[in-house]
């Protein structure tokens, strides 16, 4: 009976606290769209990402359709001209850039979840789990991100899911590195050891303890991975091993109309002007988000904490 | 002399004797760990490409094969004995130099994939020197200024670039230097196997620029943020009342103690060339490991995604060791002893 008194003051007493940390990741989110970094890269993604969304309700032709000859130059019927196989580049632009998207987010979602959980793990209970946790993180840096999605794809062929995978599986070692070294900090504060002390489950502990403390770095590292996975996305569909054809998308659109840069160069300029937009928009954002968050947690002028985090890999891993 | 740099010289004499000794151990036991990182990182390419889902041998033949091809692949492979014997096969013969016979032309994997080892070496020892010099240099530049015209350009040009695909960058500069702007550079490199890259430097242009424009900017952010710390420190204002010269605090007092930091950041950017050249190789048609990869998996040419991969994961490996040390060795601070 009293352990169940003990037991229960602090987590009915933890529970503003979490609220008063998700009012705290909102006010950065909000503040970060209101600094000026925030403002320019927040409207340049969004111009991007309404094309995406908005694109293939008013594409004029079909994507896939024939609609004339190769590589004509832009008209008044299509406005960015044709591409290599006589498809309107301009439907296919405004066609191509849903499912890297929703791809990318999908591979960002998995690889944050599983990189988040395991690191804060081996941060929370260290000993043999911790070990483990980070042997596999390290073989798994040991890939040059494309490379090991390429060894993936490589035998069961390009599908989707498996791109999905193989990029999350990318993500999840660095996002595990990162969030270790965040939650190690967390895991010596005094109020982990007051709750450790009445016996709540480890689960609780993390839920409702480590992870509110860990939202900020969290959202930096998924602006990051986003960001990546775009790049690497859009990367292996240029070299053909992401999105397959005859669907569209920006990166694959760029490899197949390489032969037509000289005679129509818009089917070439704006799937790579619109993909260059997306990654500086986002990235100028996660930029904004982590100079906030600093500034929350850390006295200003930490300068080289910021690029540390912003690159990806805590630099205390020395010995 | 002033008082700075006596007390910094100072310290590390009184322990360097203990210091080398525990670099010495650090190195030893990083080294070992990095090879055992590498054995298991090898059974993750090999079963990824050999053992795990799906067949092989219909990999390579596609799903139409014949059951008698199929079976004759698998001898061949070896895809009927237990995963362990083939994993040893296989890696017994790489250490002995054995790398197998490519199942694209049935050439001899080495001899196809040897050559391109040294050009993509060529194409990342250029990129990585020259993006170290330039991002060092521009990040000690903008750190000088703080907030000055410069300053704020590079870093808003830094921000724009640091998330910026390589392909994209590559086919900007192969429209504005080779095909719609200007017809001063050759888009993509025909460079016959065998033949060394230096042979025709122009060739080299564009893929080693691409690589540069890529990395600067991270090595940029790093050099130019530690440096503002530097050049806030307490040691530093004591030098510039001292009236040491600006170029003098810049250089001796506060370029060695940005360094470290800055060092890793290039480490993280050679290793981030490993797989940059990937895309870039295949851009311009370069011969070397990364369009190398791409022809083997889209050939499903096995023997050779296992090699380059492994071999992309050794440099991995060791580059990662050796990024460590360099920055433990130029870090004043660390070198000490941590009680």
């Amino acid at each position: 009976m009293s352990t169940e008194t003990v037991g229960q003051r602090p987590s009915a007493g933890h529970r503003p606290v979490a609220r008063l940390r998700r009012r705290e990741w909102l006010a950065v989110l909000g503040a970060a769209a209101r600094s000026r970094r925030g403002k320019i890269g927040l409207s340049v993604a969004a111009i991007v990402l309404l094309v995406a969304v908005i694109g293939p309700f008013v594409a004029p032709y079909s994507s896939t359709e024939f609609v004339s000859g190769t590589f004509e130059p832009p008209s008044s019927h299509y406005w960015l001209g044709t591409e290599v196989l006589g498809r309107d580049v301009l439907s296919r632009v405004l066609d191509g850039g849903w499912l890297l998207l929703a791809v990318s987010a999908a591979a960002t979602v998995l690889g944050v979840t599983v990189g988040a959980l395991a690191g804060i793990m081996a941060a929370y209970y260290r000993g043999w789990r911790d070990g483990l946790i980070m042997r596999i993180v390290d073989i798994l840096l040991a890939f040059p991100a494309i490379v090991f999605a390429l060894l993936l794809v490589s035998i069961a062929g390009p599908k989707i899911w498996l791109v999905v995978v193989a990029v999350a599986a990318t993500h999840a070692p660095q996002v595990a590195r990162v969030m270790r070294s965040s939650a190690l900090d967390i895991c010596e504060k005094d109020f982990v050891k007051a709750v450790e002390l009445n016996r709540i489950p480890s689960r609780k502990i993390i839920q409702g303890e480590l992870l509110p403390n860990l939202v900020t770095p969290l959202m930096v590292e998924t602006g990051l991975r986003m960001t990546w996975s775009i790049v690497i996305i859009a990367g292996l569909s240029f070299i053909g091993f992401g999105l397959q054809p005859p669907a569209p998308s920006w990166g694959l659109m760029l490899n197949e109309n390489r032969i037509g840069l000289v005679s129509n160069p818009w089917c070439m300029i704006v799937p790579a002007a619109l993909i260059a937009l997306l990654t500086i928009g986002l990235n100028t954002f996660t930029d904004a988000v982590a100079r906030v968050s600093i500034g929350v947690e850390r006295p200003v002028g930490e300068e080289v904490f910021l690029e540390e985090r912003l690159i990806g890999r805590p630099l205390d891993s020395l010995d | 002399m002033s008082t700075v740099e006596q007390s910094g010289a100072r310290a590390p004499s009184l322990t360097r004797a203990r210091s080398s000794h525990q670099m010495l151990r650090l190195v030893g036991r990083r080294l070992a760990l990095g090879v055992l990182t590498l054995f298991l990182v090898s059974i993750v390419i090999f079963a990824a490409t050999q053992v795990l889902p799906g067949n092989a041998a219909y990999a390579v033949l596609g799903q139409h094969a014949t059951p008698d091809r199929v079976k004759a692949l698998e001898i061949q492979l070896h895809l009927n004995r237990s995963a362990v014997v083939q994993y040893w096969s296989w890696i017994s013969g790489v250490l002995h130099g054995n790398l197998g016979t490519s199942f694209a032309n049935g050439d001899a994997v080495s001899h196809l994939v040897g050559p391109r080892i040294m050009n993509s070496v060529v194409l990342v020892l250029l990129a990585g020197l020259i993006g170290t010099i330039v991002g060092v240099g521009l990040g000690m530049l903008a750190a000088a200024r703080r907030d000055g015209w410069f300053d704020n350009i590079m870093s808003v040009i830094a921000l724009a670039v640091t998330a910026l695909p390589e392909f994209v960058v590559a086919i900007a500069l192969v429209m504005l230097f080779a095909s719609l702007a200007l017809h001063i550079l050759p888009g993509a490199s025909f460079i016959p196997p065998g033949v060394s890259p230096w042979s025709d430097l122009s060739l080299l242009v564009l893929p080693v620029a691409t690589l540069v424009i890529v990395i600067v900017p991270y090595i940029f952010r790093m050099m130019r943020g530690a440096m503002i710390e530097a050049l806030e420190s307490d040691y530093v204002e004591m030098a510039m009342l001292k009236g040491v010269s600006r170029w003098r605090v810049l250089l001796v007092h506060a370029l060695p103690n940005s360094i470290a930091p800055t060092i890793q950041v290039i480490g993280l950017n050679l290793l981030y060339l490993a797989g940059g050249i990937v895309v870039v190789e295949y851009v311009f048609a370069y011969p070397g490991m990364g369009a190398g990869l791409v022809d083997a998996v889209s050939a499903r040419d096995i023997p050779t995604i296992q090699f380059i991969t492994l071999v992309l994961a050794a440099f991995y490996v060791f580059m990662n060791i050796l990024t460590d040390v360099v920055a433990l060795l130029a870090s004043p601070r660390r070198r000490l002893p941590r009680s």
